[in-house]
């Protein structure tokens, strides 16, 4: 700790307080998790996030960032969005997280919402607590209903880090707690329908599961048509289709559900992060009626106690309504338009260092001409107020989420710091070559 | 169970209201870069699909409200569309003015987003109105009608709206409330993103827009005097007084409200209006209907706009059913006379005066009384009383043989053709014209240094605005949508495919020259 801090706690909120945000580091390293705390301090981005509101983050300093990070979406609406804020505060008078056991009044709403708004053939809601959770939900339900092992998921996925998740995604995070199955998880790569089809061949697949755009490899974009197809194949091949739509979902790409974009009709959708409105957790596992049968076989199947908490459905109730309303999704197209010019004419700028925009709606990918480049921008834009992360799987490419209801003036600053940012982190790199040079 | 109900009531109304300001925010600053021509073809489509359903939507608002006059009401929504477009026709509030010899360069800046509020008793002609002002200036607006118009004021505003984006309007510039209230009203009007206020209505949501913060364009109510000398035409003066007080069955804020006559003429006068339809109340029956219209001293809302021979049976008078006016004489123009108060029914007051001097007199009056800074008509031939009565009446536009309901709105004179008429100061209004496009745009005035030595560019046929390439926004395809487009299913709404097409051609040409810049 640092001595010459004031004794007396400058950072109270009542439940604890701490005299600095060095104590919080040292603390956090020890109580907490050592590697990723270091992590942030070696990467340049010393944040310990205070004081939210809308899209930004403060930190500790009382330094102000706009979120385009949003926690893969969690924020989609802002943080502390007053109206999810006001509906769960008012729920709290009568709600808590209910009893799983028993049919429940807000569990009941949510799902029905949700079927509403699903693409045609959705009919029933399973819940987790997390998207990971409702993951594994997804594949045991595909493995119910074809009575089949093997799950199909794209080289660099990401689906979360729970029992049966962690296996479709990068080895990473399998390996490391010896849970890697590559018998029962084949990994294709993405944009590659040979390989889907060779592995897809032997009729022992389940399901596929396929985030919409894989957000954690840095949102490539499947190729047009990649997606139908590889729908197309499941049904020839009788393996299931799952969305993940964890990142895609509730109107980030212009549509509520990113599948809907391609036409797709899948069997089981997934949806977490930004259905709790970042206020409760609760993510949920939309399912045909096919793959409904273990809910009508065994409806204790699946045990959760905090899985669809009815707090949490409140949540989700309202920023599912918040989502739908004609006027969000006309933001969002806005947004896009304009986001996206404006990225385009940043690039015009840099064409040798930004050198590829993935975007769907505010889905976006920024590529950077360097295999860890989207660190240092990240670095950049950070030392100039806007906080976005780099993909965990492939740190070329920037991710860059904002908000859907970001306001314009606030989108105009947003594009002025990331312009400026942008060739800060060109004008290093560059240093740093012509160094190496 | 009343916790439920509770939280079953959380008011939904007003974040979609703030919602709609934010998307109306979004269309202002796209609309606001919009060339002229576009606009004009915007403009044209809006006003002739209002101008279509103006049967329709006129019989729509008298079903709603009960109130006014199907056939009337066609009048008014056919000025406030195509009759708009003709009046503005040559007028362009988008392109820069140049002024070469001043060296001053004018650059047309919208206001951005208009919050309109229209009333119930003239709904789809003012939503109309609203609409294409706003849209001749490249304003978004958000109309919040009346509660008792509010499904015939959408369904106006919804035929324009789909019209203008039909033609190229930013998506949301065209907005409205479907369930408005109070609370509602007044979120909107605090909210930092209207940028302007258009209130119609009365006195008290005209005071709440003043004191909104927000810039506010208010009019306030009528009460209108017509004034009749010896010199008048008579026959005429006659036929136009029933006509206009007839008119709509009285809902305007420029419908006469009492008859100030000279008495050397009254009786012929008088006389001329029987003729015309309009039937002479005896005192007693004059009592009977102030009772019926002011049982409390305030007037009866059940009244409005309702047809003179209802009127007359409800306050127990037997009159023909082809009456079309109630004539009510009165003594003395002072507040404790209810039949000197604005009456929004076809009751007209009567007040003989024994000189074109004392009516002017009596006029002021009335205008203490109510309708400060409104209208005041006249029919006279004595340029001198027409001077005096338009110097002396507290309002800001006399109409002068012709009826004042559409005079002084400007539909059959020469003002500015307007459902929303400017009080000015006298009415405690920040505009004094009737409204018209000019009102909602600014501009930003390029000055040159006056020093003869500094020469002013040359900046004709010079533009800031742009044709849009294509619907606006751009539907959010994927960044590498290729050649096969699919058809989301049914759960997203269909795109029309050639904007799709027109949008990827946009995109193929951005990449080109993406390409010629890298080079
Ligand atoms: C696409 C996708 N699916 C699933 C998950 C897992 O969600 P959670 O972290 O809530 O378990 C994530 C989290 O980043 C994700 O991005």
């Amino acid at each position: 700790m640092d001595s010459s801090e004031a004794t007396e706690p400058r950072f109270d909120y009542g439940a604890f307080s701490f005299a600095s945000k060095s104590e919080v580091l040292a603390k956090a390293k020890e109580f907490w998790n050592p590697d990723k705390t270091q992590f942030w301090s070696d990467a340049g981005i010393p944040l310990v996030i205070d004081r939210r509101e809308e899209y930004f983050i403060y930190d500790m300093s009382g330094k102000r960032l706009i979120d385009v990070h949003l926690n893969g979406g969690t924020f989609n609406l802002g943080h502390r969005n007053a109206e999810v804020v006001q509906a769960v505060t008012l729920a709290m008078q009568h709600f808590d997280i209910g009893n799983h056991h028993f049919p429940s009044l807000a569990r009941t709403a949510l799902a029905e919402a949700l079927v509403a708004s699903a693409p045609p053939g959705i009919g029933k809601v399973v819940y987790a607590s997390g998207g990971g959770e409702a993951i594994d939900i997804a594949l045991k339900t595909a493995r119910h209903a074809t009575q089949k092992r093997k799950i199909i998921s794209i080289v660099k996925a990401y689906h979360g880090h729970t029992g049966l998740a962690v296996g479709t995604g990068d080895d990473r995070f399998s390996k490391l707690f010896l849970s890697d199955r590559p018998e029962e998880f084949p990994h294709v790569p993405f944009n590659d329908l040979e390989a889907m089809e060779r592995e897809l061949r032997g009729r022992d697949v389940a399901a596929v599961i396929m985030e919409t755009i894989p957000a954690t490899y840095g949102f490539p974009l499947p190729d047009p048509g990649y997606l139908e197809a590889v729908k197309s194949m499941c049904e020839r091949y009788d393996a299931l289709y799952i969305a993940d739509e964890v990142q895609t979902g509730l109107m980030r790409t212009g549509e509520l559900w990113g599948i809907t974009k391609h036409g797709i009709a899948p069997d089981i959708l997934v949806t977490g992060k930004g259905i709790s409105g970042g206020m409760y957790p609760i993510a949920a596992v939309l399912l045909n009626e096919r793959c409904a049968g273990w809910l009508r076989e065994d409806g204790f199947g699946h045990i959760s106690t905090f899985g669809g908490a009815e707090l949490g459905c409140i949540a989700a109730l309202k920023s599912l309504e918040i989502c739908v309303r004609p006027e969000t999704r006309s933001m969002v197209h806005y947004i896009a338009d304009f986001i996206g010019a404006g990225l385009r004419r940043i690039q015009a700028e840099h064409p040798d260092w930004f050198v590829g925009i993935r975007q769907n709606g505010v889905v976006m990918g920024l590529e950077f001409a360097h295999p860890q480049g989207a660190k240092f921008v990240m670095r950049h834009l950070y030392d100039n107020g806007v906080w976005a992360i780099f993909s965990t799987l492939d740190p070329r490419v920037l991710q860059f989420k904002p908000g859907i209801l970001l306001k314009p003036e606030l989108a105009e600053e947003l594009l002025d710091r990331v312009e400026v940012g942008i060739s800060k982190a060109w004008r290093e790199v560059r240093g740093a070559r012509g160094r190496l040079r | 169970m009343s916790e439920t109900v509770e939280l079953a009531t959380q008011p939904l109304g007003i974040p979609r209201g703030r919602a709609m300001l934010e998307r109306a925010e979004w269309a202002g600053r796209a609309f606001a870069r919009y060339d002229a021509p576009t606009v004009r073809r915007i403009v044209a489509a809006a006003a002739e699909a209002g101008a279509a359903r103006s049967k329709e939507l006129a019989e729509q608002a008298v079903a709603e409200t009960g109130f006014g006059v199907a056939e009337h009401k066609v009048i008014k929504n056919l000025a406030c569309s195509t009759g708009l477009l003709e009046t503005y026709g040559d007028h362009d509030y988008v392109s820069m003015r140049l002024d070469p010899a001043g060296k001053i360069v004018e650059i047309p800046r919208p206001a951005g987003v208009v919050l309109a509020l229209t009333p119930s008793t003239n709904p789809v002609a003012t939503v109309y109105f609203k609409i294409l002002i706003a849209l001749m200036t490249r304003n978004a607006i958000v109309i919040s009608p009346h509660p008792y118009a509010s499904r015939v004021c959408a369904e106006a505003a919804r035929t324009m709206a789909d019209a203008a984006v039909a033609a190229g309007a930013p998506d949301g510039a065209v907005q409205w409330v479907e369930e408005p209230s109070i609370p509602l009203v007044s979120a909107l009007m605090t909210d930092p993103r209207t940028d302007v206020i258009v209130a119609t209505g009365g006195t008290a949501m005209v005071r709440a827009a003043y004191r909104s913060g927000n810039p506010a364009i208010g009019v306030g109510p009528g009460n209108v005097p017509v004034l009749v000398d010896r010199t008048a035409n008579l026959q005429r003066a006659a036929q136009r007084i029933v006509d206009s007080k007839s008119f709509d069955n009285s809902v305007l804020c420029t419908n006469e409200s009492v008859l100030i006559v000279e008495e050397a003429v009254a009786d012929r006068l008088l006389q001329h209006m029987r003729h015309a339809g309009a039937y002479l109340l005896s005192d007693p029956e004059r009592d009977q209907v102030r009772a019926a219209l002011f049982p409390d001293g305030h007037f009866d809302i059940r009244f409005v706009g309702k047809d003179a021979a209802w009127v007359a049976e409800q306050a127990g008078v037997r009159v023909g059913p082809r009456t079309r006016v109630l004539l009510a004489p009165f003594d003395l123009p002072v507040p404790e006379e209810m039949l000197a108060h604005e009456k929004l029914c076809p009751v007209l007051g009567v007040l003989r005066v024994p000189s074109a001097a004392r009516g002017v007199e009596a006029a002021s009056a009335i205008l203490r009384i109510g309708g400060a800074g409104h209208s005041a008509a006249i029919h006279s031939e004595d340029p001198h009383t027409i001077m005096s009565y338009g110097a002396a009446a507290r309002v800001l536009r006399v109409a002068v043989n012709v009826g004042n309901s559409l005079g002084s709105s400007g539909i059959e004179t020469n003002l500015a053709p307007s459902m929303t008429i400017g009080t000015g100061y006298f009415g405690r209004s920040s505009v004094g014209e009737n409204l018209q496009p000019e009102h909602l745009v600014n501009w930003t005035r390029l000055a040159y240094n006056a020093e003869a030595t500094e020469v002013m560019a040359d900046f004709s046929g010079l533009s800031p605005w742009r044709a849009p390439a294509g619907p606006v926004p751009a539907y959010p395809l994927a960044s590498n949508a290729g050649q096969q487009p699919v058809a989301p299913v049914a759960s997203a709404p269909q795109r029309d495919q050639v904007d799709e097409l027109r949008e990827e051609i946009r995109r193929l040409i951005v990449d080109e020259l993406r390409e010629i810049i890298r080079g």
